[in-house]
């Protein structure tokens, strides 16, 4: 909400000229409205040696608030608008940008009636911004003025001075000097990139908005080494498709009502991968492997229970033999990705009645999920808390009893061959277990044993020596002996009708 | 099975119709077939073919809409037999075709198929045509094939599956006939005992004088009027086989026992009357004892067996006893497959490792309100499963027999005086349900759903709601058997007008006035997060009680439901705290429980928002601090240099002291902890014990309760809420309440929760009142409602806000954390427990103002 831009000159230059460079004089205080609140222009000194000008943006806290649409969290492009309590009134954000273009407008387009030389001249500049919210911190903030020939000085702010281990906030106390720059450039660097440091907007981003960035990034912005980041940035704000898809806002407020971020609650997707699909090698692999098991089986009807976005859906459906392919996920986020990806609004009928999706959950019993040929298990159960496991496991393979379960797990063994994984740590932040292949397997044959299944063990990945295979997998079959072979323990076989009045 | 041959004509026959059933009349067009349904049954319980013509074609007698009429009629039939409706079908039914279709309707709903013939001369139902407009025009020969086609059925009707068939000839003897509705034979809802309950015997004689003696019968006959119901499986594998029959049958004989047939039953019936069965699983046994028998008894026994109904629905259907076990649809049903899952049971079609089939776990799957209490599966312990009952303790292999006290719910039992016959394979140590004993069904909570309450009536939970609270509830939720409660959100006063203040405690105590609430209890709001901890006293309490499977001894949990700590090792650690106090207090023995549920407050507040502290309120602070100083001195120096700033700089300085009362407000619920130590618990209510529920038990001895908890922790852990009772009548006393929450908040905290002292109150009318309303502290609110909501522009918007929804929200959800507690203390079924609670996390994904 503040920041000051000072010159310094002398009596041949007075640094006065500033006033008229901005078109502000430095001898009033001037106010603005905005739409989002009061801007203030003033000078805390103005002489001929040094002249600071100073804009102050009074946000009106309530009025944002108030405008965001829908209630709860949400209705506003930027979620935090819709809080009351948030750093906007305070932080040099996007709001302060906008009010910096209005009331600077002819000053940043270069233009000085009175003084036409002026505008072209270079100033010894000095910008200081005391609450810069910086997403990337102080180094991105670097990366991005230094390139344009300003000195920086980013220190960060601490959260609280009480408690130093809470470390610092993402706010920059920023410095910027320069005695090559005009102040026209000044004011366009300022006006794209502290949104982008900021990054998020309080505006809905518009069509124009892509013009906008071109003519005010016109002579700096194509040459700047981080110019796909301020592209992207300054313009990611549209929501996509996907983002809107993210508004699961009944998550935000099971999250609010439990103090916590919707982060927290709301991450069955990850937010990198969500966009485009980047397969892993493994990530093949495993999905090969589990579709030759599938094939082997000779399933027709298939149910991927945990189907996250779909991909293995999808490529089931690219295999006529499976006639029936459902995708089962609690999160509803993970679903209508799922659907988007398959794009099963504009699917064939004959292709979209081979594919379901169902929101439902493996802690619970289900009826829908009863009588398919195999399940398919990918990368399920270590999301799950282990005292929860025995529910899967009877929904499963209890209640479901498919013919052919196929479960795959991480290798906790392998992690030590994964370079970028730090000792100890787990895969992935939602795995709440990783399994040895003792453990694994000594898990599965326990099931397989209570549920009447038989078990085979197979290697998804490279199978090292030492450590195993990065994937462990195994595949269960519902044992039904065929009549007369029963290995029973009973001196005559039983026949059905005499078992029955057991 | 009852042919009424009525060649003569008996004037006024009695025409015995089961009170449901499936009616098919049968005559010819003409017959008088609407007239006889119109006279006899009720309107609505008639469908006919001509109705359902006019329904699809708009013409009763377009014989091309035929096709869609029956398809019609079939459907509605459907429905009305699946709700338990007798159904008369008024169409022609004279070809065997048109019955059959009939026939398997009724056998789809298990319920009786019945034929009344109308054998009307032709020349009548002729001349009664020609009087109708509408059917003047049919054909002679349309008419001839009816009676033909009805000629030719009348011989086969019984063969082709009608359980009673009444054929009636002639006008006069259709014009006279009168229907008698009968009772089926499997109720007797009319008997409400009490009962005790009886597993399988299988000839333990003397264990079962043993267990009647215990029971209180004096050779047969119980002194206080008591009935024995008998599940079956008298017979076979134990030593005296007779002698149970004797004693069950003489019972039965003088109207002091009930029996239903078990499956062993079936087959020595079977036996008797001649047919070839193997003598297998104990039959033989029974043979050999009852060589030594009289005739007469074997005809006795024959005749018995005989006669046995499969189940029996009992106390206005609050009880099912079967042999085997009876899913709902087939409660009061009469067909062969109820028969046969009544007797057998139903299996999976698969073989366990013995060569025995495995049996399908129906009562998994049960979801009856009626108690269904059966044997037939051997198991060690006779424990509910979703309200049905197993009582096949294994008496004849050396285990013991049991019988249940009913309306009661106690269990009886003796143990067997030795192992009579080995078994095929060991008693199962498992319940029916799976290893993990009671899974829960997603039809249960998934979707659109209706909870019935005891206090509200119906509480609605929309779909997108479920939808969130499934996702929470499965990815990180406690295991449900440990979570047997929500606490609801809780409603805000009503927005003061007084200056300076959008809270005040005024507004509390004049609504609870205004709703005849007398006396209120105003308690501290604690700092913290809430939680409710289960205590139980010890591991085992929590294995038997709430089917723990972790070795754990209760549950700490937030809002919704997810552990309050990661580490299982800090919770034992509460919860061993906890039950150190209980025990020290005595509350143990004087609640007469073994566990207790209990709402509390966990501080501080950073222990588990640190989070949110962090990125937004610590964040807020941040900036704020850091560009207040740097915009007063530039205000300031233009100030000195004479420019005009106006009330800028006094509007700023008053920002930065309101941006720093915000960092001093949430400070105050920060502070560092290290494993317990800086923890602090505030349990404010206790919910639920053995038993019982609490919720209503007034609040000012339950905080009396927890107060002694609080001075038997020696820990530090547990804390006392501070609390002021306030005569809601009373203007002395009321402004005592607001002085103490000034002086409360004054001191920066963070407000108090007006609560009826007798809880669960209702208004006038009466409603529910809410449960309590929170006034919170003026520099609380500025965590709420940001720094600077304090300046009078601010707070003349603020006030616009609306607390309607929230209320009925607080109010909704309330209702279903009683019935969560009810049901909980009832010991109903778990899937019944979780029902509201789950509905309570739902309605928590609602969309109201988040700042109430």
């Amino acid at each position: 909400m503040f920041l000051t831009i000072s010159t310094t000159g002398s009596a041949q230059r007075p640094a006065t000229d500033l006033g008229f460079l901005l078109h502000k004089h430095p001898e009033k205080a001037q106010a603005f409205s905005t739409s989002y609140g009061t801007a203030h222009v003033l000078y805390p000194e103005a002489d001929a040696e040094r002249c600071t000008a100073a804009l102050l943006l009074e946000v009106d806290a309530v009025a944002l608030v108030r405008r965001s649409k829908g209630k709860g969290r949400g209705g506003a492009p930027d979620a935090a608008l819709a809080q009351y309590v948030n750093d906007r009134p305070y932080a040099a954000s996007s709001l302060l940008a906008v009010a910096l273009g209005s009331v600077f407008s002819t000053a940043m387009r270069g233009v000085c009636a009175a003084r036409p030389e002026l505008p072209g001249v270079p100033l010894p500049l000095r910008v200081e911004v005391p609450a810069l919210p910086a997403r990337g911190g102080a180094a991105l903030v670097r990366r991005l003025f230094e390139p344009l020939g300003w000195e920086v000085t980013a220190e960060p702010v601490p959260l609280d001075t009480e408690f130093p281990d809470w470390g610092d906030s993402r706010h920059i106390r920023l410095t910027l000097r320069s005695t090559a720059l005009t102040l026209a450039e000044a004011l366009r660097h300022l006006y794209v990139l502290l949104p982008v440091l900021d990054d998020a907007k309080h505006y809905w981003v518009a069509p124009d908005e892509v013009d906008k960035l071109l003519r005010v990034g016109d002579g700096w912005l194509a040459g700047h080494p981080e110019r796909e980041l301020i592209t992207r940035r300054y313009l990611s704000h549209r929501w996509s498709l996907t983002r809107r898809a993210q508004e699961r806002l009944e998550l935000v407020r099971l999250a609010e009502a439990d103090d916590s971020e919707v982060e927290d609650l709301d991450n069955a997707v990850e937010p990198e991968t969500e966009d485009e699909e980047k397969p892993t090698p493994l990530g093949v692999q495993r999905r090969e492997a589990i579709l030759a098991v599938l094939r082997a089986s000779g399933a027709a009807r298939v149910l991927d229970l945990g189907c996250g976005q779909g991909q293995l859906v999808q490529a089931l459906l690219k295999e006529p033999a499976f006639t029936e392919i459902v995708g089962v996920d609690v999160s509803m986020r993970a679903l209508t990705i799922a659907s988007r990806r398959l794009k099963l609004d504009r699917m064939g009928e004959r292709q979209a009645s081979r594919v379901t999706l169902l929101q439902g959950s493996l802690a619970y019993t289900d009826k829908r999920l009863k009588g398919y040929d195999a399940a398919v298990l990918c990368e399920v159960i270590e999301h799950l808390d282990l005292p929860r496991l025995p529910a899967l496991e009877y929904a499963v393979f209890g209640s479901a009893r498919p013919r052919t379960v196929c479960v795959t797990t991480p290798n906790v063994e392998y992690n030590v061959r994964w370079e970028s994984l730090p000792a100890g740590k787990v895969r992935h932040g939602d795995h709440r277990f990783e399994w040895t292949r003792e453990e694994f397997r000594d898990w599965a044959r326990t099931v397989a044993e209570r549920h009447r299944y038989e078990v085979e063990f197979l290697p998804v990945g490279p199978d090292d020596p030492e450590v195993g295979p990065p994937t462990q997998m195994a595949v269960f079959r519902l044992d039904t002996p065929k009549p007369g072979t029963t290995n029973s323990v009973t001196s005559k076989p039983v026949t059905p009708k005499e078992a029955k009045a057991a | 099975m009852t042919t009424t041959d009525t060649t003569a004509a008996a004037r006024g026959r009695a025409l015995p119709v089961t009170d449901l059933s499936l009616v098919v009349l049968i005559g010819a067009s003409g017959s008088g077939k609407s007239t006889f349904a119109r006279r006899h049954f009720k309107p609505t319980e008639v469908i006919s073919s001509d109705f359902c013509r006019g329904l699809v074609a708009d013409d009763e007698n377009d014989q091309s809409a035929s096709r869609d009429a029956f398809d019609v009629l079939h459907y509605i039939a459907g429905k009305r037999l699946a709700a338990g409706r007798r159904t008369v079908v008024d169409a022609t039914s004279v070809q065997q075709e048109a019955r059959r279709q009939l026939i398997d309707l009724a056998r789809q709903h298990d319920v009786l198929p019945i034929a009344i013939v109308l054998d009307v001369p032709e020349q009548v139902c002729a001349e009664r045509n020609a009087a109708r407009t509408d059917r003047a025009g049919m054909p002679r020969r349309v008419l001839q094939r009816h009676t033909r086609e009805l000629r030719r059925s009348l011989r086969h009707l019984e063969r082709e599956g009608f359980r009673k068939v009444h054929v009636l000839r002639g006008v006069e003897e259709v014009e006279h006939a009168t229907v008698v509705t009968e009772k089926r034979f499997n109720d007797l809802t009319h008997l409400t005992g009490p009962f005790d309950i009886v597993g399988d015997v299988h000839g333990c004689a003397s264990e079962l004088e043993a267990l009647l003696g215990k029971l209180g019968y004096v050779d047969g006959v119980h002194p206080e009027g008591r009935t024995a119901v008998f599940v079956g499986d008298l017979v076979d594998r134990g030593p005296d086989s007779p002698g149970v029959l004797r004693r069950v049958m003489a019972m039965v004989k003088s109207g002091n026992a009930l029996c239903v047939p078990g499956n062993h039953e079936n087959k020595f019936g079977r036996h008797l009357k001649g047919r070839k069965v193997q003598h297998t699983h104990g039959l033989a046994e029974t043979i050999a004892q009852m060589e030594g028998e009289s005739e007469e008894f074997r005809a006795e026994v024959r005749e018995f067996v005989e006669g046995l109904v499969s189940h029996y629905v009992l106390d206005g259907g609050k009880l099912v006893v079967c042999h085997a076990g009876l899913p709902e649809k087939y409660h009061g049903r009469t067909s062969g497959r109820v028969r046969s899952h009544a007797l057998y049971g139903d299996t999976t079609g698969e073989t366990d490792e013995f060569g025995l089939p495995v049996r399908y776990p129906w009562a998994e799957d049960y979801r009856g309100r009626a108690a269904v209490v059966y044997g037939h599966t051997p198991v060690p312990e006779a424990t509910w499963l979703n309200n049905t009952i197993c009582l096949d303790t294994g008496a004849v292999f050396g285990g013991k027999l049991t019988a249940l006290r009913w309306p009661e719910r106690e269990l009886v039992d003796v143990p067997a005086e030795r192992v009579w016959y080995e078994p095929v394979r060991p008693l199962r140590t498992e319940a029916p349900g799976g290893h993990e004993g009671r899974p829960l069904d997603l039809a249960d909570v998934h979707g659109r759903r209706v909870v019935e309450t005891r206090h509200m009536g119906r509480v609605g939970v929309r779909e997108e709601n479920a939808a969130a609270a499934l996702e929470v509830m499965s990815r990180f939720a406690l295991d449900p058997r440990l979570l047997p409660y929500l606490p609801p959100t809780m409603a805000p006063t009503a927005t003061s007008q007084r200056d300076g203040y959008l809270e005040h405690p005024e507004e509390a105590f004049a609504r609870y006035a205004q709703d005849g609430v007398a006396r209120v209890v105003c308690e501290e709001k604690h700092m913290g997060s809430r939680a409710v901890a289960l205590v139980c006293r010890d591991a085992s309490v929590a294995v038997r009680r709430f089917g723990a499977a972790g070795g754990e001894t209760g549950s700490l949990y937030t809002r919704t439901g997810r552990p309050f700590f990661d580490d299982a090792e800090m919770t034992e650690e509460v919860l061993g705290r906890l039950r150190t106090a209980v025990t020290e207090a005595g509350l143990w023995e004087e609640l007469a429980t073994d566990w207790l549920l209990l709402d509390a407050e966990l501080m501080p507040w950073s222990l588990k928002a640190s989070g949110l502290l962090r990125s937004q309120y610590a964040a807020v602070g941040a900036a704020a601090g850091a560009v207040f100083p740097s915009a007063l001195a530039a205000l300031e120096g233009a100030a000195a240099r004479g420019v005009d700033v106006g009330e800028l700089l006094t509007r700023q300085r008053e920002r930065a002291g309101a941006a720093a009362g915000f960092t001093d407000a949430y400070r105050r619920y920060c502070w560092t902890t290290d494993g317990l130590d800086g923890v602090r618990l505030a349990p404010f209510q206790i919910l639920a014990v053995q038993g019982r529920s609490l919720a209503a038990l007034p609040h000012d001895r339950q905080l009396a309760l927890i107060d002694r908890m609080v001075e038997h922790d020696a820990t530090g852990l547990l804390r006392t809420t501070r609390r002021l009772f306030v005569d809601t009548a009373d203007p002395e006393s009321v402004r005592a309440g607001v002085d103490w929450w000034l002086e409360m908040t004054g001191r920066g905290g963070e407000g108090m929760v007006v609560k009826p002292v007798d809880a669960l109150a209702r208004d006038g009318a009466g409603r529910l009142v809410q449960p309590g309303i929170k006034c919170r502290g003026r520099e609380y609110l500025r965590i709420v409602y940001g720094p600077e909501y304090t300046r009078p522009e601010n707070l003349a918007r603020l006030r616009s806000r609306f607390l309607g929804h929230k209320q009925s929200l607080a109010l909704r959800e309330y209702a279903l954390g009683l019935e969560a507690l009810d049901r909980l203390a009832d010991g109903e079924p778990l899937w019944r427990v979780h029902e509201p609670v789950f509905a309570v996390l739902a309605l928590e994904s609602e969309p109201v103002d988040p700042r109430l």
